[in-house]
């Protein structure tokens, strides 16, 4: 049903998109002639959806870096995070003439056409957090790399249980492409590094609550001596944490991966998790902002080996297809973890 | 049939020694049959690892883990033995497990009892839905729930969207249900059998139980007799959506975590659940008892599997070969039955 759905959705948004872009060339030109002068430090965020905890903390992110630099700072967005939703905030932004747009794409393809004729209209693009297919932007600001991601959870699973023992993976689904892709690079990252820790078991909650739970009961009855649980899913981690903090094997077994603190925070606070991973949205959009600064004052393009200042977060250097990468995921502990809301 | 029994005792004793004869009787009766696999599967497996029932919160888990799976099963049984079944409960369950935890988080002191009677009324109200459907289009039950599954889900997921209730979300005294106990049995599994204990002595032994079977054991014959057929089917269909509906409470307390995909496809468990423990699909017999053991057995067999170490793959397709061989076993017994049946007619 869900794939039905999905399928029906992406059809209804291409058609929508593609007649809303038949209809916005018309009034392209003149857009394009109303152009901007360049320099016009104006940057526009447009998240998948408003009310979204995640996307408030990157656009705050964003908001701080664009008033270090002076420019204007803009948030639109749709209520519902669908395909062809952002759409008509893209041509608006078009209409406008904003200096950049800062977008996390609700689907790769579906806002490209309004996209590029953003982009014939002088306005730069930039995605974050979700790409497009890569000609429908100049820069795509990403949250973490897949070895960046495997690597700091096999760290910290390493770290807790004392670099040796058993652990599992509570993973998505078993055909979740970025899972196995992490999976592996655990894999690797253990065997070339953590030769006393065994990986004994790789399970897969589907992402759902029920069944990552139910998962991680029988994780622990399989494997008596188990030592730690690494899921890299933050539905995984959450039921797991869950399942452990009502468990005896709370505070003996330990759990890691990736998380949202809101999600997690009960489990932090009550000592079942020390510490889990990943990317600090706000520090995302912080990023984001300065890229789209760097494209406004031409000081990059987009393209590989081009460098620029993100304020307090250092230089950063465009790599392979126009990415930026934030760097390594964020570690949150019961230190940090009341900073954060989302 | 126990009247056959006794008549041919004496010669059957002469050829069949006692444990035989008892062997037979039992595999008669479907629930000493399952039960006798659940209990098989569970020594099994402490054999090969001890902490399967030992170990931890094993023993709590391999209790409390079933409860909700029996809640939906033995509301699926008043509704099967109708001849009907309900399709609607998983997302009846989801519905009420988030309304759940959107009364804790709007009114975090409301009184637990309140939650649990709100989620068995708001249970009741989407069976009843399902049942004026059922029970007055005379539509078959298969393509009604099969709609009202989607509606209500599709109700959930507009009304939740993207949010997920979380355990901070919900009282500690509530979140502590799933996993206190009281002389070792868990509460949650103390609630089941309680339901369950209820729904078995009324199907067995109250006249509106009876008629329950009767219905669907054949329909017309029951109308003619002038049995309440509409009020009955009506019952039942409220009778099943509202222990989904205390699933779904029991599924807030248990999990802690309540987002739009909760209880997906849980309805074809407890239709699994109910036919592995003897309930006929095409209605007329079986009992809640039999489900509440299939209930046991396929979330046990599951914890199982993995320990004994088959692969994560293979643990659907041993539950999928259960619900054959159970609908084998049935098919098998009952054209035995049959034969007898006409032989002794013949005899006569």
């Amino acid at each position: 049903m869900k794939f039905i759905n999905r399928r029906t959705a992406a059809l209804t948004a291409l058609a929508l998109t593609a007649s809303l872009a038949l209809t916005a060339c018309g009034s392209d030109d003149e857009s394009g002639s109303n152009g901007n002068g360049g320099g016009d430090a104006s940057v526009t965020f447009l998240p998948k959806n408003l009310g979204n905890p995640y996307f408030d903390t990157s656009d705050a992110g964003g908001k701080k870096a664009v008033e270090e630099f002076g420019g204007k700072f803009e948030e639109v967005g749709p209520d519902t995070a669908t395909p062809d939703a952002q759409v008509p905030f893209i041509n608006t932004a078009a209409q406008q003439g904003v200096g950049a747009l800062v977008v996390s794409a609700n689907d790769p393809k579906a806002i490209c056409d309004a996209l590029n004729e953003a982009s014939d209209a002088g306005v730069k693009i930039v995605t974050f957090d979700s790409d497009t297919e890569a000609d429908c932007r100049d820069i795509y600001v990403n949250q973490a790399s897949s070895e960046g991601i495997a690597k700091a959870q096999v760290d910290l699973i390493a770290e807790q249980i004392g670099d040796s023992g058993e652990i599992a993976i509570l993973s998505a689904a078993a055909n979740a492409t970025n899972q196995n892709a992490w999976i592996e690079l655990m894999e690797k990252e253990l065997a070339a590094n953590h030769p006393n820790i065994k990986l004994v078991d790789t399970v897969y909650g589907d992402d759902d609550d029920q069944t990552s739970f139910d998962k991680t009961a029988a994780l622990l009855q399989s494997h008596p001596n188990l030592k730690g649980i690494v899921s890299p899913t933050t539905v995984g981690i959450a039921a797991a944490a869950r399942y452990l903090s009502t468990s005896k094997s709370k505070g003996k077994v330990a759990l890691t991966g990736l998380g949202t603190p809101n999600q997690m925070r009960e489990y932090v606070e009550n000592g079942t998790v020390t510490a889990f991973a990943l990317w600090n949205p706000e520090d995302l959009g912080y990023l984001a902002a300065f890229a789209a600064k760097a494209l406004i004052d031409g000081d990059i393009e987009g393209k590989k080996g081009d460098t620029f200042e993100a304020g307090e977060l250092g230089e950063y250097t465009v790599g392979d297809n126009g990415e930026v990468l934030l760097g390594d995921p964020f570690v949150f502990n019961a230190d940090n973890i009341g900073d954060f809301d989302f | 049939m126990s009247t056959t029994t006794e008549a041919q005792r004496p010669e059957a004793g002469s050829r069949q020694s006692a444990f035989v004869r008892g062997l037979s009787n039992a595999l008669r009766s479907r629930e000493i049959a399952v039960a006798a696999v659940l209990v098989l599967v569970v020594v099994l497996t402490t054999l090969k690892s001890p902490s399967f029932l030992f170990g931890g919160d094993n023993f709590r888990d391999l209790l409390v883990t079933p409860s909700i799976l029996l809640l939906l099963a033995v509301g699926q049984t008043a509704v099967i033995i109708t001849r009907s079944v309900d399709l609607s409960v998983g997302s009846t369950l989801g519905l009420t497990a988030y309304l759940t935890g959107k009364l804790f988080s709007t009114y975090p002191d409301l009184p637990i009892v309140v939650v649990f009677l709100a989620g068995l009324a708001m249970g009741a109200v989407l069976g009843l839905v399902n049942g004026v459907l059922v029970a007055f289009g005379r539509v078959p039950a298969l393509v009604i729930t099969l709609g009202t599954m989607y509606i209500y889900r599709g109700i959930f997921l507009s009304w939740a969207g993207s949010d997920r209730i979380t355990a901070s979300d919900m009282p500690p005294g509530f979140l502590d249900l799933g996993t206190s106990s009281i002389l070792g049995i868990p509460i949650l599994t103390i609630i089941a059998l309680a339901v369950l204990a209820i729904v078995g002595y009324y199907l067995h032994s109250h006249r509106g139980g009876r008629e329950l079977y009767a219905i669907g054991s054949d329909p017309d014959a029951a109308t003619l007799y002038g049995l309440p057929v509409t009020r009955r089917i009506l019952a039942a269909f409220v009778l099943s959506g509202a222990l989904a509906g205390l699933a779904g409470v029991v599924y807030a307390a248990r999990y802690g975590t309540v987002s739009s995909g909760a209880g997906v496809g849980i309805e074809l468990q407890a239709v699994g659940a109910a036919v592995i423990g003897g309930v006929a699909i095409f209605g007329g017999a079986g009992t809640v008892w039999g489900a509440a053991i299939g209930a046991f057995l396929l979330v046990t067999i599951n914890r199982a599997l993995p320990v004994i170490g088959i692969q994560d793959f293979w643990q659907r397709a041993v539950v999928g070969a259960l619900i054959i061989g159970a609908i084998v076993l049935d098919r098998v017994l009952s054209a035995r039955q049959e034969r007898k049946l006409v032989e002794e007619r013949d005899h006569a």
